[in-house]
């Protein structure tokens, strides 16, 4: 027996990615967003979560791809960090998968810079590759890319 | 346990702990007035039920503690002690202790080790005593009764001596000797209970976890709303239309309702304050009065808790540090006790704390000399500081102007955590002292989590919510006015307001929204102040006013200074809250505010020649150019030659109901004859300390930038010297020496003021 770990998984631009499913607070579908002017790009807007205000980055924009094409609306994964809950704009939703931490390895020099910084890890699964996405990174360096661009 | 058991420690848990805490307002209030019965008895039941209580649970240590405090409080309260300093003390520890047993209980329902046996030895003490000769003390039922006037002073104390051989209630002895009608004893009666009832009934005590929950159920219902109000847009059931209107007024109160639960007044932090200024004057035999102002101020919760531990550190302070020994303030003609004053209020979409001591204030000097020793700035910095940046040092780590470390003050914990936990929640904190006369210690919290009053603006579609605090006034032009009245001066636009200057902003270009399109029909001017100088914010629409609830933005947001935070509107939808001194900044606006206070200060207008600052350029004849400072402008006035008059030699106008005198700059008031076709006079009114001029000039240029450093000087009087500005050759007028000319006793004034 070797140890699993759960991962709430989504896809952005066709890579299946995933986050650790006890950081994941729920995945709800498109909600309607304020823009926030003078931020940076991969902060779509803000969504009101039950009374509570949550920032939406885009992944697609985080990851340094192309935006969604028009017409189709991308699900907020919602996750909590110290600062409070964060929500994930995804292309779409997968399932919530265990795997075995013996097929995890880091991911590799040759990927671009942009993904590699955000990817804590790897597994290799049957047919496809879950690449594990660290949050906190993904919220910290939105913030720090606002900062050099003002 | 079982769950039962379970819930009748925490009930007993909670009751008890709120009980604690008026407790020790209890004896401090006891203390200025030792005989307050209605006090005394309060105090009695609350250690009373709590003996009764653990008896009950078990709790065999808590039951024994209280029944010796118990038996010391029914003394005095029988008038048989009378309470002293020492007493309370006692008492107070005898709290202390009931506390600590409560802590342990509620983490494994244990008493916990420690030894309570001296906190019981000490109040047996004052049960050895001797019984006091019955104090003057009529119970608080004669006391009612004396104070209606139903009986005499005599009768009560006959009955009282009567009382000690009869067990009997002092109200039948009273009617027993006829002193009094059963009537009035009754009413009495009746009086004290209501007394009693009154406070407990208006609150009831709510979990605020049920709070929170309750928040967050009222923002699904917000949502649930306005779906079914899009339903019902969309249907023609007028039923249903109304029904829903309905829902939505309900929904909107409900919020607001749910939003008010979580706010809290500030004297609930302050509650326990009496207590430790009482410790800790007596600590250091201090004799300190502590007075509250705004006890009512509104805090959300989550800030409530974050400002206790740094108001507590600085009243700690200011009590030890402070305020000084008895004999040293009567040394200073000061009253041997001193004053420490808390004060909280609203203001500017703020939460201001004020904690103000009269003790012996912070020397600037010594504090560089310390701050030099422990090496936190370098001996030439500390001569260059300023005494205000100088008391900032206190918030420095590692700094404690403490001579010696106290078992109050100085423990390492210093101002600058105050300092990290009051930024933390966005505050600021401010210090202010005079050496001999006090230290005021401001914090100022942000709007951060208040409601406050706020307008809603829009632009490009989006609405914002501007604090109403900033708001100054609107203005809106429509048609043929809009296009004309916004006057550009070098690509800045300004509107003439009244005839001053208003700088405008757009706040679609500041915050990089596409333009509006389309030829401009209305043109709204939303005028703010930032810091003290007036702005202009161009909008889309104005909508409305509301009661908005400030939340904070998240960590990836904070570094946008044009926003303050967002809101939560009635429809779900979020709105940014624009910052007004940090859009200012963005716009440039506040960059001339500097030259504007340093040009109040009189001499310093002349002095800034380093940095850029704003030059009004007007013509004074047909090719003559002249330039003053814009931060000397005082307003732009067009006059009537007709309205021309003359006192004392001097030409004058009516203005604002008051003589306005002119001074000639271009030569042409002399010589000038009256006529109806005459293009008005232009007038550059500049004002100092209430008294203004007139400055007369042919025509107003332009607002330029200019660099001081490229000036040549002039011996010419009137002029200070000469400058190229936008391209020209323009002559920088005096304007102080060409008034003193005029009117040599202009300034004479200011400088008595």
């Amino acid at each position: 027996m070797t140890d699993t770990a759960q991962f709430c998984t989504f896809f952005v631009a066709d890579r299946f990615f995933g986050v650790d499913v006890t950081r994941v607070q729920e995945v709800i579908r498109y909600q309607e967003m304020t823009r926030v002017p003078l931020a940076s790009p991969v902060i779509r807007g803000l969504i009101n979560l039950r009374g509570q205000i949550v920032t939406a980055l885009d992944m697609r924009a985080r990851l340094g791809l192309a935006s969604l094409s028009a017409g189709r609306l991308p699900m907020n994964v919602v996750v909590r960090t110290d600062d409070g809950a964060v929500s994930l704009l995804v292309d779409e939703i997968g399932d919530v998968v265990e795997v075995a931490d013996d097929c995890r390895e880091d991911p590799p020099e040759t990927m671009s810079a942009e993904a590699r910084e955000l990817i804590s890890g790897i597994y290799k699964l049957k047919g496809q590759l879950l690449l594990v996405l660290d949050p906190e990174r993904a919220i910290a360096e939105a913030a720090v890319r606002r900062g050099t661009e003002n | 346990m079982s769950i039962g058991d379970e819930d009748i420690f925490r009930e007993f848990l909670i009751e008890s702990t709120e009980n604690l805490d008026q407790l020790d307002r209890d004896f401090v209030a006891l203390e200025s007035n030792p005989t307050a019965r209605e006090r005394l008895g309060g105090i009695f039941r609350t250690i009373h039920t709590i003996k009764g209580t653990s008896g009950f649970l078990g709790l065999s240590k808590l039951e024994a503690l209280t029944h010796s405090g118990e038996s010391v409080l029914s003394r005095l309260r029988d008038g048989e002690l009378v309470l002293t300093p020492e007493i309370t003390s006692v008492l107070l520890s005898m709290v202390d202790g009931v506390r600590r047993i409560l802590a342990c209980v509620a983490v494994d329902t244990t008493e916990g080790g420690e030894d309570f046996s001296s906190i019981v030895e000490a109040l047996d003490v004052f049960l050895k005593t001797p019984k006091a000769a019955a104090a003057q003390g009529a119970g608080s039922l004669g006391e009612i009764l004396l104070s209606q006037g139903a009986i005499t002073q005599e009768e009560v104390s006959a009955a009282l001596e009567q009382q000690k051989s009869d067990p009997r209630k002092i109200g039948t002895i009273l009617i027993e000797r006829g002193a009094v009608k059963p009537d009035a004893v009754l009413d009495a009666l009746s009086m004290q209970n209501d007394a009693r009832a009154a406070v407990s009934d208006s609150s009831i005590r709510v979990d605020v976890g049920l709070l929170d929950k309750l928040m967050n159920l009222v923002g699904e219902l917000v949502l649930t709303r306005n779906q079914i109000l899009q339903v019902a847009a969309q249907g023609k059931d007028t039923s249903f239309v109304a029904t829903s209107q309905r829902l939505n007024l309900i929904t909107t109160e409900l919020q607001e309702g749910v939003m008010k639960t979580r706010m809290q007044p500030i004297g609930n932090v302050w509650s326990k304050f009496p207590r430790v200024v009482r410790d800790i004057a007596l600590a250091c035999k201090k004799q300190v009065k502590l007075d509250m102002v705004g006890e009512e101020t509104d805090l959300d919760r989550t800030i409530v808790e974050a400002i206790k531990d740094p108001l507590t550190h600085i009243v700690r302070n200011s009590v030890d540090h402070g305020i000084e020994l008895p004999e040293v303030r009567v040394a200073q003609g000061k009253p041997s006790t001193g004053r420490l004053l808390l004060r909280a209020f609203h203001e500017g979409g703020q939460v201001n704390i004020e904690i103000s001591d009269d003790g012996g204030g912070i020397d600037p000097e010594k504090i560089r000399q310390k701050a030099v020793s422990r090496g936190i700035i370098s001996p030439e910095r500390a001569q260059r500081m300023s005494d205000r940046e100088s008391l900032g040092l206190i918030f420095m780590p590692g700094f404690s102007t403490a001579e010696k470390v106290t078992n109050v003050s100085g423990r390492g914990v210093g101002m600058d955590v105050v300092k990290t936990n009051v930024e933390k929640i966005g505050g600021t904190v401010d210090v202010q002292s005079k050496p001999g006369q006090g230290t005021t210690i401001k914090i100022k919290i942000p709007l951060t989590l208040a409601i406050i009053p706020a307008l809603i603006v829009c632009s490009n579609d989006e609405r914002f919510a501007i604090p109403q605090v900033s708001l100054l006034e609107l203005v809106r032009l429509e048609g043929e006015q809009a296009m004309k009245s916004i006057e550009s001066i070098h690509g800045a636009p300004v509107y003439r307001l009244r005839g001053n200057l208003l700088p405008l902003v757009h706040l679609n270009h500041t915050l990089g929204l596409p333009e509006r399109s389309g030829k401009l029909e209305v043109l709204n001017i939303v005028v703010l102040r930032a810091d003290d100088r007036q702005f202009g914010l161009v909008v889309d629409g104005v909508n409305d006013t509301e009661e908005i609830v400030v939340k904070p933005l998240g960590k990836e947001l904070k570094g946008l200074s044009a926003f303050a935070g967002a809101t939560i509107m009635g429809d779900g939808k979020v709105a940014l809250i624009l910052d007004v001194l940090g859009l200012a900044q963005r716009a440039n606006v506040i960059s001339e505010v500097r030259d504007r206070n340093l040009a109040g200060d009189g001499a310093g207008a002349e002095t800034n020649e380093e940095s850029k600052r704003a030059m009004l350029v007007f013509g004074v004849s047909r090719d003559g150019r002249m330039a003053m400072p814009l931060s000397m402008v005082a307003r732009l006035e067009e006059f009537r030659r007709d309205g021309l008059e003359r006192s004392g030699g001097q030409h004058v106008v009516q203005y604002r109901g008051e003589i306005l005198p002119l001074i000639d700059l271009c030569g042409t008031l002399d010589s000038s004859d009256v006529a109806d076709g005459d293009p008005p006079l232009q007038v550059v009114v500049y004002s100092e300390h209430g008294k203004s001029v007139g400055l007369v000039v042919e025509r107003i240029l332009d607002v330029v930038e200019q660099t001081a450093s490229a000036m040549h000087r002039s011996s010419c009087p009137g002029i200070l010297g000469s400058a190229v500005l936008a391209g020209k050759v323009t002559d920088l007028l005096d304007v102080h020496g060409v008034i003193r000319a005029q009117n040599a006793h202009f300034f004479d004034g200011a400088s008595a003021a």
